[in-house]
């Protein structure tokens, strides 16, 4: 492989690792928060990738010029994160929620079984086959530097960048920001309401916000969307959770680029079946020698983080 | 008085009696035993009726439909019954290895099922053939292509013995296998002066096995095979991979699976590579799903599909018949799933209408003597092996949005270019 082709690799790898950590950022929140894996996020991306076809197969027939399509889509990022946002906070009051306080074991199941019915509600909505992400645009590549750039990619960043700024100031400028953190440090959450009821709710907004915007990068990346897309999605994200040092939003995004950049480079060099091998193996690797993840602390005696 | 919740005021004998009734009844329900009836048969299709496959199993049932309808429901003396089973589970989109397994030991377990069409998924074919061959139940596949089911020494190590433990063969497939579709394709694509080849499947039974056969044609035609690759069917999309079949330089790109196992996105992603290469994919992508998921504007006139048999527009005369009646019925033309399982239906039909009498070993062999001279698709029977004697490949290509028929290869080409086969 030449270094044009190594490169182009590694641009596809972050592109991909982009939305796969906005998605992780929506795993690791949840975790942070509530101590609780929620396996039904990926299923939650899934449904907000179908409002967004809903949505640009409405506003975008046709492909259209890079400004109109840029906003456009921006604007079926933000409908799409507001649905899989108020998705998230019905599942956690009506599923999650009861079972704040029962055995691990019981919410653990219920996040299954709510992506099982997540998946046959997509399922429902779409159907059972690949389905098409309209063109944006009039033009499918453009050359930079030399290299040539996919403008879908492109179009991701315009969507993931952005999405990762907002995300950091909120987190580190806004009062929910720091409770979030102050929380996440100190111990999780169990009260069912008053102030820590309402920034769970929050972090679900936000967890499920953040789904939906990666929903739009990945339709637009993929340029399809299929009802079982949340299940390997949500696999690659939860290990870029676990890589990053899952409950760490940093940890995160690095963790997911990281997932981008091997899957991308394990495809280009042992062959596309490789990939997940790849993935998993690095990730053993590494939690082999830093259990915690790139950015996690580890846990002291008295079990706090 | 001493009561218990099952029969409160009745004396130990009656309750004895009720518990044997509620016994037996529970017992034959499990074991699947059903009233024997004289006069009715019953003819069960075991296809994915949920996922990506399901469009294709619908035009199989329509043409299973259609058969049983022009015969109003009547095989010599017998009512016909038919019932369309789901192999599949609707969270994997797929068939599943329980849902045909059920599915073959319920048809075994009920003594009206004297025929079995199905399956389409050679994986689950697999599943389902010992359990009917222990019954001897006719079994007879609309779609199976994966060799190692009825020839012997071309596929797995000890098939298609494996299949049938009581050494009796009860499976028949009305289309032709892939040691047919793999190696004509290659012929096609040496025949347009192509001469580097990249392969792909999608790691599976049928799409592995059908691009293995042509990567090894190609080989004996002297063509390059520059790589064969399988890929991830779960993958969301292939664009590093695309990267490296790109720098092979290939002339033909061939791909071995299905629209459910990501045919049309890799499709769609070579495309947007703006790869130049010719795309040749099997029958398994010769589906709406394919187009819909690649995105056909894309793929006009570059994209070339195989398909076991005579494809729809070589219509003949009792085609003609049978386009007109499936238009009139359904609206649309019959695909070539439909025709198959049209003419599946029809050989059981006859088979259970020549012996008259519900017996299973005797359909089976009156199925296996089948010649069928006004066939949809010509002339036709089936083999020492099971497999039908057609002998013809389409190959068709996307034009105006769908698969059009482009031209028919047969094994008699590939005799005039190798000599023998």
């Amino acid at each position: 492989m030449d270094v044009a082709s190594f490169l182009q690799q590694c641009g596809i790898g972050i592109t991909s690792g982009g939305f796969l950590g906005l998605i992780a950022v929506g795993y690791t929140l949840v975790y942070g928060t509530v101590g609780l894996i929620h396996f039904a996020h990926g299923d939650v991306v899934m449904l907000g990738g179908c409002l967004s076809l809903a949505i640009l197969s409405f506003l975008v027939p046709v492909p259209v010029d890079p400004l109109t399509g840029c906003l456009v889509v921006v604007l079926a990022a933000a409908c799409s994160g507001l649905f899989c946002g108020c998705l998230n906070i019905c599942i956690d009051q009506f599923v999650y929620r009861p079972l704040r306080n029962a055995p691990p074991l019981s919410p653990l199941v219920s996040t299954i079984g709510v992506s099982f019915v997540l998946m046959n509600v997509g399922l429902i909505w779409i159907g059972p086959t690949d389905r098409a992400f309209p063109e944006i645009f009039l033009e499918t590549t453009r050359s930079v530097g030399g290299f040539s750039i996919a403008m879908a990619d492109l179009l991701v960043l315009v969507i993931v960048v952005p999405a990762v700024l907002c995300l950091y100031v909120l987190l580190r400028q806004t009062r929910f920001g720091r409770s979030l953190r102050s929380i996440a440090a100190i111990t999780r959450v169990t009260a069912r309401s008053g102030e820590a009821g309402k920034l769970v709710i929050a972090t679900f907004f936000l967890s499920g916000f953040l789904g939906g915007v990666a929903s739009v990068a990945a339709g637009v990346h993929a340029t399809t969307i299929n009802y079982q897309m949340g299940h390997q999605m949500g696999l690659y994200a939860l290990t870029a959770a676990v890589l990053g040092g899952i409950g760490s939003v940093p940890g995160a995004i690095v963790g997911g680029l990281i997932v981008g950049l091997i899957r991308a480079i394990s495809v280009a060099f042992l062959g596309p079946r490789w990939a997940i091998a790849s993935v998993f193996l690095v990730l053993i690797i590494f939690l082999a020698f830093r259990p915690q993840g790139i950015f996690g602390k580890s846990k002291t005696r008295g079990g706090q983080r | 008085m001493r009561s218990n919740w099952f029969c409160p005021q009745n004396p130990p004998p009656f309750r004895l009696a009720w518990s044997v009734v509620v016994c037996l009844t529970i017992g034959l329900n499990a074991c699947g035993c059903q009233k024997i009836e004289s006069n009715r048969v019953c003819l069960v299709s075991s296809l994915p009726r949920t996922g990506v496959s399901r469009q294709v199993s619908d035009e199989v049932v329509r043409g299973i439909r259609l058969a049983i309808d022009e015969v109003k429901e009547k095989a010599g003396r017998f009512t016909l019954e038919y019932r369309d089973l789901d192999n599949s589970a609707a969270a994997s989109g797929r068939w599943t290895s329980e849902g045909e397994a059920a599915n073959a030991r319920m048809a075994v377990q009920d003594p009206n099922v004297m025929a079995y069409i199905g399956t389409l998924n050679s994986g689950a074919a697999r599943v389902s053939m010992p359990i009917l061959n222990y019954a001897d139940l006719l079994m007879v596949s609309p779609a199976n292509t994966a060799v190692g089911l009825t020839k012997p020494g071309l596929g797995l190590p000890g098939e298609p013995n494996v299949y049938r433990p009581s050494g009796k063969l009860n499976y028949i497939r009305v289309v032709p296998a892939d040691d047919l579709q793999g190696p004509l394709a290659a012929d096609w694509a040496f025949e347009r002066g192509v001469r580097r080849v990249f392969v792909i499947d999608d790691a599976g039974v049928y799409g592995r096995g059908v691009a293995s056969l042509f990567a090894d044609r190609c080989r004996e035609q002297g063509m390059a095979v520059l790589e064969h690759v399988s890929i991830d069917p779960q993958a969301a999309e292939f664009k590093s991979f695309v990267g490296s079949v790109m720098s092979a330089d290939p002339d033909l790109i061939y791909f071995g699976g299905s629209a459910r196992t990501k045919g049309g996105q890799l499709a769609r992603d070579l495309v947007s590579a703006e790869s130049e290469a010719i795309l040749l994919v099997s029958d398994g992508c010769r589906t709406k799903a394919f187009l819909e998921a690649a995105g056909a504007a894309s793929l006009e006139g570059r994209c070339f599909a195989t398909s076991a048999g005579l494809s729809p527009e070589q219509a003949d005369c009792n085609e003609k018949l049978l386009f007109l009646r499936y238009r009139q019925k359904y609206g649309t033309c019959p695909s070539n799933a439909a025709i198959h399982g049209y003419e599946a239906a029809r050989l059981v039909i006859r088979a259970i209408a020549d012996v008259g009498v519900k017996d299973r070993r005797a359909i089976v062999e009156s199925a296996f003597a089948s010649q069928v001279d006004d066939g949809v698709l010509g002339q036709w029977g089936i083999d020492a092996n099971g497999d039908t004697t057609l002998q013809e490949v389409s190959v068709s290509v996307v034009r105006g949005g769908e698969f059009v028929h482009e031209e028919v290869m047969s094994t008699a080409g590939i005799g005039k270019k190798n000599g023998s086969r």
